[in-house]
């Protein structure tokens, strides 16, 4: 999957990755994607769980080698 | 967002770990777009104490519960196995050790995230303390009334 801009959240554990994702978005563009990589599990259920609550569109995690690549669509208004 | 879902936390306690808890789930909230409004009461309000310097207040008793219960975010104690600092000084490390933020870079975090902190000046004027006490990121200083008005209107409350 092709993304407009990556966030690193290897190492860190929750809040972090959702704190990191929150404030990325922020500053991006209306429909455009951005990919968190992530090694902490718990991303698997928070990242959908976080997009559902914002409004933004979860795309899908890709799973490669105990890291996780979560992509996220920043919503239209 | 006009009506954004709010959600409150009372910290009652003054411990590290629970204040780490209710700090995660604060940041949570407010980077999921919520409000989030923490009232800080009886030994919580150790947390939102500054640093340095020392409480002054009016009589013995007070100034020396002033002494013993000192606060500031840096000088928590944990609820289990501080062991005169030597274990919270260990917890401080396996923190290190996976990234995760001291109590202050929490709390830092959270006013970025625009969390609220609201003082209880009743347990103020029971044990003494002014004001001048606490960090200035306290947004206001207020009673149960002020709590009961957010917390009905909030989807998530909870007591730590």
């Amino acid at each position: 999957m092709k993304a407009d801009a990556i966030i690193d959240c290897i190492g860190l554990y929750c809040p972090m990755p959702i704190v990191n994702t929150a404030k990325k978005v922020r500053e991006m563009g209306e429909g455009q994607v951005l990919e968190i990589i992530a090694d902490d599990e718990g991303v698997k259920q928070d990242m959908p769980n976080w997009a559902r609550m914002t409004g933004n569109e979860f795309l899908g995690i890709e799973e490669e080698k105990g890291k996780y690549h979560v992509f996220v669509k920043k919503k239209s208004r | 967002m006009a009506d954004k879902e709010k959600m409150t936390l009372i910290m009652f306690s003054g411990e590290m770990d629970k204040v780490l808890a209710a700090f995660n789930i604060a940041i949570g909230g407010a980077s999921s777009g919520m409000d989030v409004t923490m009232f800080f009461t009886f030994w919580g309000l150790n947390v939102i104490k500054k640093n340095e310097g020392s409480i002054k207040s009016k009589g013995i008793m007070r100034n020396m519960l002033n002494y013993m219960n000192r606060g500031g975010a840096k000088r928590l104690p944990l609820s289990k196995f501080h062991m005169a600092g030597a274990g919270k000084a260990m917890m401080q490390r396996l923190m290190k050790d996976i990234n995760f933020p001291q109590v202050d870079e929490l709390m830092r975090i959270a006013k970025e995230l625009g969390v609220k902190f609201i003082a209880c000046t009743t347990t103020m004027g029971m044990m003494g303390i002014t004001k001048d006490a606490f960090i200035t990121e306290v947004d206001s200083f207020a009673g149960v009334a002020t709590y009961i008005a957010v917390a009905r209107e909030s989807k998530i409350n909870l007591f730590i």
